[in-house]
């Protein structure tokens, strides 16, 4: 696991590794807790020790940070003195380093931060723990496409490098391999998933961007992408049915070149449509069973698109309905009750983002009081020309002091506080995954509706000419004829329906399950981000309050002597 | 023009009322009066018309003023002043009649009109005569001194500014904390169950906390901002003194030139046995009498002694503001470390359900 969580958060003082909830699972950090007996926090620590394993006990403020950090990298100067008594805790920071502490940069957010989706599945499904599909993208290359155009070295693309770990017996013995993909692959596994799994809620890739090749070249750019293919591989990883799919294997696991079929790019549609357009304006198209699995697009399956879209309007326009809607209502009021939970995790991911700003705000300008107050402190000591002068220096040095410690803490609070409320983005990413799930519903069940209706259409129509061959002894050879050619259309058409039918109906179940899924994950997965974050909060505001304290002894005097 | 109406005790429980105007006043009477002493630091007139009737605003300046006649009160030579005791004693009517003499472009007694006009007149000699810059003290320690009030003043209005975005950041972070608690409620809404519940007591603590801050951010503004600001106003303060000891010298420079002329001229007379000694006598014991030097020696004198007790004062001061500062903070984090934790289990219990 170790690999995978492996971000070079800069060393410098007090930079605590950020909230590593997946490693308690794994190494049990309570250990390096120390003693804690600070009386203050008793209710707090009783409040803790109630909370479940797969919570990261955040303890008392004086040896909190080394419970947080990665046993393996514990900076050294995180390590708060064991004694219990704050004010002998004397320099939480070596003095030099006051500027460069405050303006170094926190390192967390940019070098691959943890995605919350490994925490989600541990904490989540215990029971499956025994079974992990862990992946990591790293080492991308710029590599040239071997073509045969004119202009050399034009196409160049990066290749990432996809390295799994798994247990799960689909993927073979092997436990332990590695893939290069390019970014076109990621699309092609992403839509072959789209087609395989309608109905699931499949995690959005990301996003085509639309940048010129030097922009795509640019190390920051790479990076992102690193960054946001990690975050989709694990969540596909995450999903209980796609986790075993063969797409997703075959894109893990095979090397060379990927072995799903691309997709199709729109010029050989085109020409497949043309092909396919003289017979379906000749003859009476027919839709294919094994069509029907797909939903209509464009260039090849222009008429039935045509055909759906009257169906479709027929069917707003308050035509006769078909049987297909029973519990359509109780489908209604769920999509609804999704609709309305989307906007309000919206809201409440935005203010989260302005939540999150304040915070960031306030430690920089607690760090720049800071600054200024050490500029006076020194200055004062420099030109001090009376005793009181080096007194004042010395309370402003307190001041200073706690100030840009504060200042640290307020960052650390928010890069924390970051991780938690980013889950409200991650379900509204999933939002989009519920969306086309239902789309797939709908695009299936308008395909039924036209099928009925057609089917209808070429029955009533069978049934004219059978009453009107039936009228004429002696069968005319060409109406008979028809006759069984449009029988045998209506045959086909019957299959197609009944494929269609099962096609819904599967899909119809999958949104069920994985409603239920989201219901259930949802809650989970709030409730572990509200934990998290009260907890975070709670900590850092009990260390900052200390900060403060010291200070509030140390002047002490002067509001007893002023009275 | 001013707005500002005060009223305050003074001796034996008299109130009267003043306005702003009327300390400004007083001000300038003692400032004039004292050179060498650091008369305490005014707040700023405001210029923007639409923040001067804001309670914040009026808060403040009420303080500042407050503090800035108790600081009168309290200096053992000022507080003798007839001034301040017209200041705090006389009727409304007094107060305006007194006021209405100073407007005018120079406020300034005629006496202090020729010295204007003398200055000018020596400004121009030097140029014609090729002297370089009007003289400056030359005294190392003073010079220190004056390199300390202006490096001092550059330093603190930093802090100040600071601070003052501070006390702003404290009022984002709860706004932002008000409007992320109504979010999360409507989410608690949409959800129901025991985590719709989670949510709204999550929400419901984000408010409480959006109001302890505003209540802190205040506090930071009258207890720690101020006293910067003021302590800034208070070096100004001293600049100007620094800027009376300098026409001080000058005059006194000016005086011992006047001086030596003088006496050159009277041997001179005192040589030729002229009529005219008597006179020039007159006018060399006049010189001699005038009050310059010992202007400017008083001036001296007042301005180390105070130097001192300025230093003495603003550590206390600071130490003051220092204490409330860390009071707020740790108050303002232990009351929101209190509130998130009283939720955790709450938290717990939905889980477990």
């Amino acid at each position: 696991m170790m690999g995978s969580h492996n971000h070079s958060v800069e060393d410098h003082p007090l930079s605590a590794p950020p909230h590593q909830m997946e490693n308690l699972l794994l190494h049990d950090d309570h250990g390096v807790g120390g003693d804690e007996t600070k009386s203050f926090s008793t209710n707090y620590r009783s409040a803790m020790s109630t909370l479940s394993e797969s919570h990261h006990p955040l303890s008392p403020p004086i040896v909190a940070a080394p419970a947080e950090s990665d046993p393996l990298r514990s900076p050294p100067h995180l390590h708060f003195p064991d004694s219990p008594n704050p004010n002998t805790s004397s320099s939480y920071i070596d003095p030099p380093s006051y500027a460069e502490a405050v303006f170094a940069p926190y390192d967390g957010e940019t070098n691959g931060v943890d995605p919350p989706s490994p925490p989600l599945s541990l904490s989540r499904s215990p029971s499956s723990s025994a079974e992990y599909l862990n992946i990591t993208v790293s080492n991308p290359v710029k590599e040239q496409e071997t073509s045969n155009s004119i202009v050399p070295g034009s196409n160049s693309y990066v290749t990432y490098l996809i390295t799994t770990r798994t247990n799960i017996p689909e993927f073979g013995a092997n436990s332990d391999f590695g893939v290069r993909r390019r970014f076109r692959d990621v699309v092609t596994l992403s839509d072959r998933l789209a087609e395989a799994y309608r109905g699931f809620f499949i995690p959005p890739r990301p996003d085509k961007s639309v940048v010129e090749s030097q922009v795509m070249q640019k190390q920051e750019f790479v990076e992102q992408r690193r960054v946001a293919l990690e975050k989709y591989l694990r969540r596909l990883a995450a999903h209980p049915v796609i986790r075993k799919s063969d797409e997703l294997r075959v894109f893990l696991q095979v090397e060379g070149r990927l072995p799903l079929p691309a997709t199709t790019d729109v010029a050989s549609r085109v020409l497949d449509g043309a092909a396919k357009l003289p017979r379906q304006l000749m003859g009476e198209s027919v839709l294919a069973p094994h069509e029907v699995v797909q939903p209509a697009r464009g260039g090849r399956d222009l008429l039935r698109l045509f055909k759906e879209l009257r169906q479709s309007v027929a069917n707003d326009w308050g035509g006769s309905r078909p049987s297909v809607v029973e519990e359509d209502k109780e489908f209604l009021e769920k999509k609804e009750r999704i609709h309305e939970l989307e906007q309000q995790i919206n809201g409440a991911s935005q203010q989260a983002e302005s939540l999150v700003k304040a915070q960031q705000d306030m430690g920089e300008t607690m760090g720049e009081l800071g600054l200024a107050f050490i500029k006076l402190t020194k200055f004062e000591n420099e030109e001090a020309v009376s005793n009181t002068q080096r007194i004042r220096a010395a309370d402003m040095k307190g001041v200073a002091t706690a100030a840009v410690k504060a200042s640290r803490l307020f960052r650390e609070l928010n890069a924390q506080t970051v991780k938690h409320l980013d889950t409200l983005h991650e379900y509204l990413g999933l939002m989009l995954a519920v969306h086309s799930a239902f789309s797939d519903r709908s695009s299936a069940l308008l395909t039924v509706q036209t099928l009925l209706s057609e089917l209808s259409s070429l029955q009533s129509r069978a049934e004219k000419l059978e009453a009107a061959s039936s009228k004429i002894f002696g069968a005319d050879k060409t109406r008979v004829r028809k006759l069984e050619e449009l029988q045998e259309t209506i045959r086909v058409t019957e299959d197609a329906k009944n494929v269609a039918i099962r096609e819904y109906e599967r899909i119809k179940e999958n949104n069920r399950s994985e409603l239920e899924r989201l219901d259930k994950e949802r809650q989970a997965d709030f409730l572990n981000m509200l934990k998290g974050f009260v907890v975070n909060q709670v900590g850092y505001a009990e260390k900052i309050a200390n900060v403060w304290t010291k200070v509030v002894e140390d002047t002490r005097g002067y509001v007893d002597e002023s009275t | 023009i001013w707005q500002t109406n005060f009223p305050e005790y003074q001796g034996p429980e008299k109130i009267v009322i003043r306005r702003y105007s009327d300390f400004v006043w007083l001000r300038d009477r003692l400032f004039e009066k004292n050179k060498g002493i650091f008369i305490p630091p005014l707040p700023e007139k405001s210029a923007v018309e639409k923040f001067r009737f804001s309670a914040e605003f009026i808060e403040m300046r009420r303080q500042a003023l407050d503090i800035f006649v108790n600081r009168i009160a309290s200096h053992h030579e000022l507080q003798q002043s007839e001034d301040l005791r017209l200041f705090l004693q006389a009727e409304e009517e007094t107060m305006e009649r007194l006021r209405s003499h100073e407007t005018g472009i120079f406020k300034k007694k005629p006496s202090d009109l020729m010295q204007i006009f003398k200055d000018v007149q020596s400004k121009v000699s030097d140029a014609v005569l090729g002297k370089e810059k009007p003289v400056e003290e030359t005294d190392p320690e003073y010079e220190k001194m004056k390199h300390y009030i202006f490096e001092l003043e550059n330093h603190l209005a930093e802090a100040q500014k600071h601070a003052y975005r501070l006390v702003k950041r404290h009022r984002e972070l709860g706004q932002s904390l008000s409007d992320f608690g109504k979010a999360v409620k409507l989410l608690g809404a949409s959800e129901g169950d025991a985590l719709g519940k989670a949510f709204s007591e999550l929400g419901i603590k984000s408010e409480i906390l959006s109001a302890k801050l505003q209540k802190e951010a205040h506090q930071l503004l009258m207890n720690f901002e101020e006293p910067l600001k003021d302590y800034v106003r208070a070096v100004q303060s001293i600049k100007a003194t620094i800027a009376e000891r300098a026409n001080a010298f000058r005059r006194q420079c000016e005086l011992a030139e006047t001086m030596k002329l003088k006496e050159i001229n009277l041997d001179k007379l005192m040589l030729i046995r002229s009529d005219k000694v008597a006179e020039a006598e007159q006018e060399y014991k006049e010189a001699k009498s005038e009050q310059a030097t010992k202007t400017f020696e008083t001036i001296v004198k007042l301005m180390n002694e105070e130097m001192g007790r300025f230093q003495e004062q603003k550590t206390l001061d600071m130490g003051i503001a220092f204490h409330e500062f860390a009071k707020g903070q740790a108050r303002l984090a232990n009351g929101i470390a209190d509130a998130w934790r009283s939720l955790l289990p709450k938290l717990e219990a939905c889980s477990s359900s």
